[in-house]
């Protein structure tokens, strides 16, 4: 029978979305850097087939829409968290139609829709880090405290804490789970504060994995049957020194995940999909 | 003591009527013979003690021109000393007692006193044997329950009597208890409460106008068959429509004021991890709670949690799913979530069919395991303000507190980073401890409502920090920990203590009956049905036999107001007495826990000092544990049950979460260290029995007069010699308990037989020690300071006038105590009776004093802290510490926390004791109490030859109960072919000025003398501290 909070990292399904050509040109990106539109279509085709062919997720693909040149960065369109999905209300303006799409598809799944449509709340979902127990919502320039406590009124049964960006992107543009109560992080001091933070504003106690990079920082862990805990992190091409840092651990299979082009345009692993559990429907 | 002379005087007049009085009273709960005496002498004890302070503090009253503080302050004095002066009296000289008793009266002088306390006694055992027996079948009836009482030792009794001015309120009923000599009526005022329980069923019961909070929550209690009661309580809504908790150690009628005798029985300290509840019943009425709280919305969940719990109720309600009978509409009477939809009826029914099998036990749990995950489960949520002026929910829990605003949570301060908590009129500050990475302020204020929520969230705070972070006896951490200094502080059973406790369970399940509270009607259990017989309180728990005050026996007059008013002064006072009798016996006969009031706020310890501690912590644990490793002898199956309940095995059960939660449960155990000495006495200090710390509430009764210090005085002298003579050795045959009893009377040279005695004679100690605050309720002059715990480094204290609480830092190595002991302030009254009488003891009687400590009551307290560093140091109960000598057949100790005044009184019995090795230094202090305690081999014949016997086997059990800790040390020793088993208890009753420390120590003592009707009490002591006390609220 379905256990509340149970099952952490168990996902049947996905969302991604296609790269729109638009990307290479026109997606926003905190840097000023030159994307390949060749590399970062393969590092997606790539990203997919790992989850559908190595990890046997199902996953909906959605089509690229030109005029939205972000929108293969699913995540922050929406939270989905047990059978309940937040379609979010994205920090940048230019991004809000992302969400159009993206509900579709969950509603399909049969996932309890919640919109986000108080015009003053913020929201990309690179700022909800859920672990399991509770939420942390990274407060950050795309991220506003209404867009929290709407997904505080979303997500009724976990804690949402808010905890300050104060460096970087998003919250996750520098820790993600990257195990059942063990939270990936960048070594910059602005994460270790925020971490701190995090640690300081939870009733449980996280292990950390403490990463040379931040963006390294950012990795997709997964328990599945028949495959236990799955990692999919940075390749050594990309950070060598938090690639060494990943494959120490033991218990995980290690899957490493090109995403340099896409980190051009602040994309993260994270970024590029939306997990879901259907199973775990009551 | 003076006071008592004076008071007795009315008693020993109609002892007879008294007794009948009494009789009547507690007809309900009596079965037989309250009438014998002699017969229940020993036995009595406990009762005769709780008693005496009755009439002592009514008499008073009238005839004491002396202010009401003094009078109080004498009350108290009287209240300890009386009854075991009576006690010792009675045994001896019974029969003179009685006889003499017509002739004693007020002015008597010193050399008087004596006798008057041996006269009074007849009276007061007659009254209390009918106390007695309602006792005994009580416990017979329960004999499961019984040792869980007997554990947690003293019973409460919940009801204080006060002296003061009465009040002519409204009561419903008033009983006139009986008429004294005097042509006093005196008359029972009763009042009618309605209690709403978890089910939406009311439960209604008389209770005594001035009954204390936790006679009515014991009642319910009771009546619920609840044991694991700790994480309950009852509460109120105070004019301003806001819920408050009831303090069980006061009055109810002083807190709800103007409102409603109308209360709610909920949950007040949500457990973290259900399934660490000994009891379905327990978990089954967290259910009822949770239910509610969901349904009212207190405590949101999502629909899939809504649906899931839902099922979870209906399957342990209505059992499996059946097609047939069942239709979507059977489950229109429940309420799941605050707005239901039909789809999430049918969510309901569908996961309900799921749970096919399941028995409602498990639904329970299941229920449980789901709805503790909830972010807001347990958190207690208050509206407020921070400095912005935005608003904001302060969420008190189990780890800290929370601050939300809306359903976000903004931040979080665990309780081992807060350093003090404090309110000031509206204002609630928090002083946290910086972190190296933390940008927040190191104080924190938010602005609450009004200056009643403000105390209302500091409350809670204190409470829960108590409760949840308190105690352990575990291996001690680097930790600084904070200790509520304040008036006010947390009462009861801190969840280690109560986990303890519930170990001791040992009843088959009870049978109860699951009714939602939608469906009231439905119950048709055989369980404890609620008896609203016009406004008597039916015992219907299994204590089954409950004071009914209405009882036929008793004359019961139902007066009204108007005739109150006619009633002289006299009168009333004299209903007091006999409404305090009652209730005492009331109590006695619940077996109820007097709580225990120490907070501590653990803190991170960042100082080096605290390293020496820790070491010195460590090393004790390991002795602790290599001596209860050592000791796996059989003993009687009497005390296996308490061993297993020892903290030792108990509080290691504790689970630890998250980082934080680790070095919570390390502050914990650190701070059960202190706190609570029972570590250090089961470690370090084997021969300790169990100990009883009670704080008596009032300053301590210091004589007003010098006249009565001197009496005292010679009363403890004189009076000792003649009632030493017991010696009480204790023989374990296999897993039966011989007990024999030694009489032999000693004249006061203890020097000779205390010499002779080695640490391992065989001798059965009883040793109780009552530690108390003095904190009057009534006056607020003086409150008891927290009982000082050996680490403490930090003490959170509401200041009167500020009504701030604030922790202060002090590092405090184990040596150092709180030295506020030694205060000038003490008022010299005080002192010269404190000193007057410690000196006469120990001068006489005891070998080696400390120079300057021993007479007063302070210094041992002080100093029993850092005893814990010798081999067998004593117990470092802030309060009382006793090095037990071997030889101490019975001794009673109240001390309580060194604070403004002090005040100790020693009684001892038996002179000369000898020192037995006592490592510690730095208990100088200890070593005289013991020796004042001691007595003699020549009672027994092995030990006085100096026969050295062979240790076979020493054992350390220790209980905790709400307030009492007791530590019981048995030891088998054989010698010549004999064996022999000394078995030593101390009880430490730890209390507020709230509690009532007469009680407890009667309670204790009562335990006791059944436990081992053979040995008698031959020391008291009690250290009392008082500090000026705040004006509540």
């Amino acid at each position: 029978m379905a256990e509340l909070l149970a099952g952490f990292g168990c996902y049947t399904h996905a969302v991604v979305r296609a790269v729109p050509r638009s990307l290479a040109t026109q997606a926003l990106r905190s840097g000023n850097l030159e994307v390949d539109p060749l590399k970062v279509q393969q590092e997606q085709e790539y990203y997919v087939s790992v989850l559908t062919q190595r990890l046997g997720l199902e996953v909906i693909e959605l089509p690229a829409d030109e005029t939205q040149p972000d929108c293969v960065f699913v995540e922050d369109a929406a939270v989905v968290c047990e059978n309940t999905a937040l379609i979010t209300r994205p920090g940048a303006e230019s991004r809000r139609g992302e969400a159009e799409a993206m509900k579709r598809a969950l509603t399909e799944l049969d996932l309890n829709i919640v919109e986000m449509t108080d015009e003053t709340a913020t929201l990309d979902g690179g700022d909800v880090l859920f672990t399991g127990r509770e939420f942390f919502v990274g407060l950050s320039k795309r991220t506003n405290q209404r867009g929290a406590e709407i997904l505080a009124d979303t997500f009724k049964d976990y804690s949402v804490s808010t905890v300050p960006v104060l460096q970087g992107f998003h919250l996750k543009s520098f820790c993600s789970m990257a195990g059942p109560d063990l939270i990936a992080i960048g070594s910059s001091e602005a994460a270790q504060k925020t971490l701190k933070i995090m640690q300081q504003m939870s009733d449980h106690k996280y292990d950390k994995l403490t990463l040379p990079d931040d963006l390294a920082a950012n990795c997709i862990y997964m328990n599945l049957p028949n495959k236990g805990h799955v990692l999919l992190h940075c390749t050594p091409e990309e950070f060598p020194e938090s690639a060494k840092v990943f494959e120490k651990l033991k218990d995980h299979m290690l899957i490493p995940v090109s995403n340099e082009e896409k980190g051009k345009v602040d994309g993260a692993l994270t970024c590029c999909s939306v997990l879901i559990n259907k199973k775990s429907k009551i | 003591m003076t006071t008592e002379v004076g008071t007795e005087t009315d008693v020993k007049k109609e002892p007879e009527k008294v007794q009948e009085d009494q009789q009547q009273t507690d007809q309900p709960d009596q079965t037989s013979d309250g009438d014998a005496p002699a017969n229940t002498e020993e036995h009595q004890q406990g009762s005769q003690s709780a008693e005496a302070p009755t009439e002592q503090e009514e008499s008073p009253e009238p005839r004491s021109p002396t202010p009401a503080g003094e009078q109080k302050k004498e009350k108290g004095i009287s209240r300890f000393l009386p009854p075991w002066l009576k006690r010792q009296k009675s045994q001896s000289q019974e029969k003179e007692s009685e006889s003499a008793a017509a002739d004693v009266k007020d002015g008597e002088q010193e050399e008087k006193g004596t006798k008057e306390k041996s006269e009074d006694q007849p009276a007061e055992v007659k009254e209390v044997t009918g106390e007695k027996s309602k006792t005994e079948e009580v416990q017979v009836e329960e004999k499961d329950r019984e040792e869980q009482k007997s554990v947690g030792s003293a019973d409460t009794q919940p009801v204080r009597e006060e002296t003061e001015g009465e009040p002519d309120e409204n009561h419903k009923q008033q009983v006139n208890a009986r008429e004294t000599p005097s042509k006093l009526t005196k008359k029972m005022k009763m009042v009618v409460c309605h209690v709403t329980l978890l089910d939406g069923s009311q439960f209604t019961c008389d209770v005594e106008k001035r009954a204390k909070g936790q006679y009515l929550f014991f009642e319910v209690c009771k009546h619920l068959n609840l044991m694991e009661k700790d994480y309950f309580s009852l509460s109120f809504k105070d004019s301003a429509d806001q819920r408050c908790w009831l303090d069980p150690t006061k009055e109810i009628k002083r807190q709800i004021r103007n409102s409603q005798w109308q209360f709610a029985f909920s949950v007040k300290f949500y457990p973290p991890d259900p399934s660490l509840l000994t009891e379905d019943i327990t978990r089954y009425l967290l259910c009822l709670q949770l239910r509610q709280d969901i349904a009212s919305g207190r405590l949101p969940c999502s629909f899939v949690t809504h649906a899931l719990l839902g099922s979870y109720a209906l399957q342990a309600e209505l059992g499996d799913y059946d097609t047939e009978e069942q239709r979507v509409d059977y489950i229109a009477d429940f309420q799941f979530a605050p707005n239901q939809t039909k789809e999430l009826e049918e969510k309901v029914v569908e996961l309900h069919k799921s749970h096919r099998g399941m028995t409602p036990a498990q639904a329970d749990i299941q229920f449980l395991e789901n709805a503790k995950k909830l972010s807001m489960y347990g958190v207690d949520l208050h509206h407020a303000k921070d400095s912005d002026g935005v608003d904001i929910m302060l969420g008190v829990c189990a780890n800290g507190l929370l601050i939300y605003k809306d359903r976000l949570r903004i931040n979080r301060f665990a309780w081992p980073k807060i350093l003090k908590i404090s309110y000031k009129r509206s204002n609630f500050y928090i002083k946290i401890r910086p972190g190296e990475t933390e940008q927040f302020e190191s104080s924190v204020g938010f602005k609450l409502p009004n200056h009643r929520a403000a105390k209302r969230v500091w409350k809670v705070c204190v409470e829960h920090h108590t409760f949840f972070r308190l105690t352990s006896p575990e291996q001690p951490t680097k930790t600084k920990f904070l200790t509520l200094g304040s008036k006010f502080r947390y009462s009861g059973r801190t969840q280690a203590q109560t986990r303890q406790a519930s170990t001791l369970i040992d009843r088959p399940a009870p049978y109860f009956e699951r009714t939602s509270s939608k469906r009231i009607s439905r119950s048709l259990d055989g369980a404890p049905v609620v008896n609203v017989a016009g406004g008597d309180s039916m015992g219907v728990g299994e204590n089954g036999p409950t004071l009914e005050l209405n009882s036929d026996n008793k004359v019961v007059d139902v007066e009204k107001p108007s005739v109150d008013v006619d009633t002289s002064v006299s009168e009333q006072t004299a209903t007091h007495v006999a409404d305090s009798a009652v209730i005492k016996s009331k109590l006695r006969v619940q077996g109820e826990n007097i709580y225990v009031r120490h907070s501590n706020l653990m803190l991170e310890d960042l100082d080096k000092t605290q390293e020496d501690v820790l070491k010195h912590q460590a090393s004790i644990s390991e002795l602790k544990r290599s001596f209860m490793e050592a000791t796996p002898e059989p003993r009687p199956s009497q005390w296996e049950k308490r061993l297993t309940g020892s903290p030792a095995t108990t509080l290691r059960l504790q689970v630890s979460g998250s980082l934080e939660e680790e070095l919570t449960s390390l502050f914990l155990s650190k701070a059960c260290f202190s706190g609570l000495t029972l570590s250090c006495s089961t470690t370090a200090a084997p021969v300790e029995g169990s100990k009883l710390s009670a704080l008596p509430e009032d300053p301590q009764k210091t004589s007003p007069h010098p006249e009565n210090d001197s009496r005292d005085g010679s009363k403890s002298s004189e009076v000792i010699p003649d009632v030493n003579g017991q010696m009480e050795v204790v023989e374990v045959l296999e897993e039966t308990v011989v007990i024999e009893e030694v009489v032999k009377a000693r004249p006061k040279s203890p020097a000779p037989d205390v010499t002779t005695e080695s640490g391992t004679a065989p001798e059965v100690k009883e040793e109780q020690s009552l530690s108390s605050d003095s904190e009057s309720e009534d006056e607020a002059e003086y409150h008891g300071q927290t009982p000082s715990a050996s680490f403490c480094v930090q003490q959170i204290k509401e200041e009167p006038e500020e009504e701030e609480a604030e922790l202060n830092q002090q590092a405090l190595p184990l040596d150092a105590e709180p030295q506020p002991i030694r205060e000038p302030e003490s008022s010299a009254k005080e002192e010269e009776s404190s000193s007057a009488q410690p000196d006469e003891d120990i001068s006489t009687e005891e070998v080696s004093m400390t120079p300057d400590e021993a007479p007063n009551g302070h210094v041992l307290d002080t100093e029993d802290l850092p005893a814990t560093e010798g081999e067998e140091p004593h117990i470092v109960n802030g309060n009382v510490s006793r090095v037990e000598t071997e030889r101490l057949p019975q001794v009673i100790c109240c001390s309580e926390p060194p604070v403004v005044k002090t005040e100790m009184v020693t009684i001892s019995d038996t002179f000369a004791a000898q020192k037995t090795e006592i490592s510690t230094k730095e208990v100088p202090i200890v070593h005289t109490e013991t020796k004042t305690i001691t007595y003699e081999a020549a009672q027994l014949d092995g030990n006085g030859d100096g026969e050295p016997g062979v240790l076979m086997t020493a054992q350390t059990i220790t209980s905790e109960s709400l307030c009492t800790t007791t530590t019981t040390h048995i030891t088998k020793t054989l010698k010549g072919g004999l064996s022999e088993t000394r078995i030593e208890k101390r009880i430490v009753i730890t209390g507020d000025s709230d509690i009532d420390h007469d009680q407890a120590l009667a309670q204790a003592i009562k335990e006791a003398k059944e436990q081992h009707p053979d040995m008698s009490v031959t020391r008291v002591v009690v250290h009392k501290e008082t500090e000026l006390a705040e004006d509540e609220d």
